[in-house]
């Protein structure tokens, strides 16, 4: 460990302060604390320090979505070979296809993105901000899998350029960036984000893969042809790394063991999701109303929109009471907005976002409350003292 | 201080007696909203309009074009009238007179460009509810004289114009790849063999340029970069 230590303190040497490289010091700071525990003490506020710093939890994070993402990698691979050849898959094959489709996506949107946190960390003279860790790694994973490299490239950019750099930067964002960039994408190039021929690797190309989602065929009025257990096992067409609940949830526990994540999110979002699902079901007037309420907890990207998006600590709601209303509402939200519109097959994006905005006001609201009542509190203590 | 006060509007008289058609003053206002003081990007007025019609190039400046001359003959016109409108009712006064000018505005658009007047549909109508108009009326043409107020309402109108064409361009361009309808990008075809110019390479349109979030993002992206250039013009807390 003193080896690195030496040689990364070696290597940090022309960016000190005075020497050639001083303007780059972020990007070289950045290496540092990666690897290291940064070692600076808090100059004012409060003094208290955890050893988790952002950085820690962003990793937390990515641990988290690594589950999710090996199968997802692998699910693209299986969805292809399964369709086009019929039968079972080796684990291998349809991994190293998938890897082939995913890895250049995942190095794309993580080179857009930090060249640019990097080059307005280094204009605006401060450390490069970790957010970035986990928003490379979620949009991979929300994208469908023929999504052309440029346009993931793009999506990024304006995530990270409108979506955060224009409001100052990692910890000020109003809307989640990984689904700004989604957002952007899926209106930008619908025909590459939406439809039946996208879901699946070359299901445009061949004509024996259907790449239709669950919620585009009940959309279109189609039988769902898989099990339940497909669904909750992963086994399904959809974006890359939101088809398996199992192991979106495995990710859910590691977020709330550590800590990381707000498991009141979490849990306010399924129930609000159930209570809309089971509301439709009692409706049921089409196909996407009498889908089973718990079915719909299990397709599409609900599972992962609400333990990794709707929990980033950022954009949600920050008040304990806040986190609930906050989640039911997401759930809500979600499924209405898939069962509503058949435009949008897919509302767990615009559902989240949608409560991104709301968050600030939730907040408002349960802390004017909170107000409120201990100021009756404290009028009705007054009065029984004067009494 | 006496000597001052007596002194000043016998000076305020005479240079506004002497001062020549295009002084340093007069340019000012001309060049002023082009820049630091335009309408759109620094005071915020007449958004609306910014985003809906700029999808394409030619309606964004035939509606520039609209608000110019609006927008520079009532500010004459006010002017002209400013000492004889009585200030309890010069709203609806200066309103009458906008109200005027656009409906002639939309005659001759009718009249002459019959295609644009229908896509810009009932935005004509709508300069009349322009902030910008009703701003400079009230703060300019009340209180100068028509030159001046003249100069004030071509600045104005071409600040507004500048940034209007400025966001129409970026929107027809990534939007759907023409500049006055000419096919900038080269043509799309139904499949990538049938088409030319960057659509061979697998270039797509950007569909969110249509939409008017966007044109609010690029205004955005505009005032980002105006104030980045010139410091001045951030707002101190």
């Amino acid at each position: 460990m003193k080896f690195l230590r030496n040689k990364i303190d070696q290597l940090k040497k022309p960016f000190g302060k005075g020497e050639k490289w001083e303007k780059l010091a972020p990007a070289i700071n950045a290496l540092d604390t990666f690897l290291y525990v940064p070692n600076h003490t808090t100059k004012k506020g409060a003094h208290i320090r955890d050893a988790v710093d952002l950085k820690r939890t962003m990793i937390t994070v990515v641990i988290a979505l690594i589950p999710a993402l090996i199968f997802g990698i692998y699910n693209t691979g299986y969805q292809y070979l399964h369709q086009l050849n019929g039968g079972d898959v080796a684990f291998m094959d349809a991994f190293m296809h998938g890897l082939w489709k995913v890895l250049p996506i995942i190095v794309v949107s993580y080179g857009v993105g930090l060249a640019i946190e990097f080059i307005f960390a280094i204009y605006r003279g401060h450390e490069v901000n970790e957010g970035f860790l986990v928003t490379g790694l979620l949009v991979p994973m929300i994208m469908p899998v023929d999504i052309p490299l440029w346009m993931v490239g793009l999506s990024v950019a304006f995530a990270v350029l409108i979506g955060k750099e224009a409001f100052g930067g990692t910890g000020m964002n109003i809307l989640n960036p990984a689904l700004v960039a989604r957002a952007f994408a899926f209106f930008a190039y619908p025909t590459y984000m939406s439809g039946n021929k996208v879901w699946v690797s070359e299901a445009s190309k061949v004509d024996a893969i259907s790449g239709e989602t669950i919620l585009g065929s009940l959309a279109a009025g189609h039988d769902v042809h898989f099990s339940m257990f497909d669904m909750f096992s992963g086994a399904i067409p959809g974006s890359i790394g939101e088809t398996s609940t199992l192991l979106i949830l495995v990710g859910a526990a590691i977020l709330i063991l550590t800590g990381v994540g707000s498991w009141r999110i979490m849990f306010g979002a399924v129930i609000g999701g159930a209570v809309m699902g089971l509301l439709f079901n009692l409706w049921g007037a089409n196909a996407l109303m009498s889908f089973p309420w718990y079915e719909h907890l299990i397709v599409g990207g609900f599972a992962f929109g609400v333990v990794f998006m709707a929990t980033d600590p950022v954009s949600a709601a920050q008040t304990t009471k806040g986190k609930w209303i906050y989640g039911i509402l997401v759930g809500f939200f979600c499924i209405m907005i898939r069962v509503f519109n058949p435009a949008y097959p897919e509302g767990v994006m615009l559902g989240i976002l949608l409560m991104n905005v709301f968050a600030p006001t939730i907040d408002h609201y349960v802390i004017e409350a909170n107000i409120k009542r201990r100021k009756k509190r404290l009028a009705a203590s007054k009065q029984l003292k004067t009494a | 201080m006496s000597k001052k006060e007596k002194k000043s509007p016998i000076v305020l008289f005479v240079s506004e007696e002497k001062e020549p058609l295009f002084s340093k003053k007069n340019r000012k206002l001309m060049s002023d909203p082009l820049g630091d003081d335009n309408p759109i990007t620094v005071q915020v007025l007449g958004i609306c309009s910014a985003l809906a019609i700029t999808v394409q190039l030619k309606p964004a400046l035939v509606m520039s074009l609209a608000v110019l001359a609006v927008l520079a003959c009532s500010n004459v016109i006010v002017s002209l009238l400013r000492n004889l409108i009585p200030s309890r009712i010069r709203i609806i006064v200066q309103l009458v007179i906008v109200a005027s000018l656009v409906i002639l505005v939309d005659q001759v658009l009718k009249a002459y460009a019959y295609d644009v007047s229908k896509q810009l549909s009932v935005f004509v109508g709508l300069i009349i509810t322009n902030c910008i108009l009703m701003g400079r009326l009230e703060a300019f043409a009340l209180g100068n004289g028509p030159w001046k107020s003249f100069l004030d309402g071509i600045g104005n109108a071409a600040g507004y114009g500048l940034i209007l064409i400025m966001v129409a361009f970026f929107r027809e361009l990534l939007g759907s790849g023409k500049l006055f309808g000419y096919e900038v990008l080269g043509h799309k075809g139904v499949t990538l063999a049938e088409s030319t110019g960057l659509y061979a390479m697998g270039y797509e349109n950007n569909g969110f340029m249509l939409f008017p979030p966007m044109a609010l993002v690029t205004v955005g992206i505009i005032i980002w970069v105006q104030r980045s250039k010139n410091r001045k013009l951030i707002e101190k807390e």
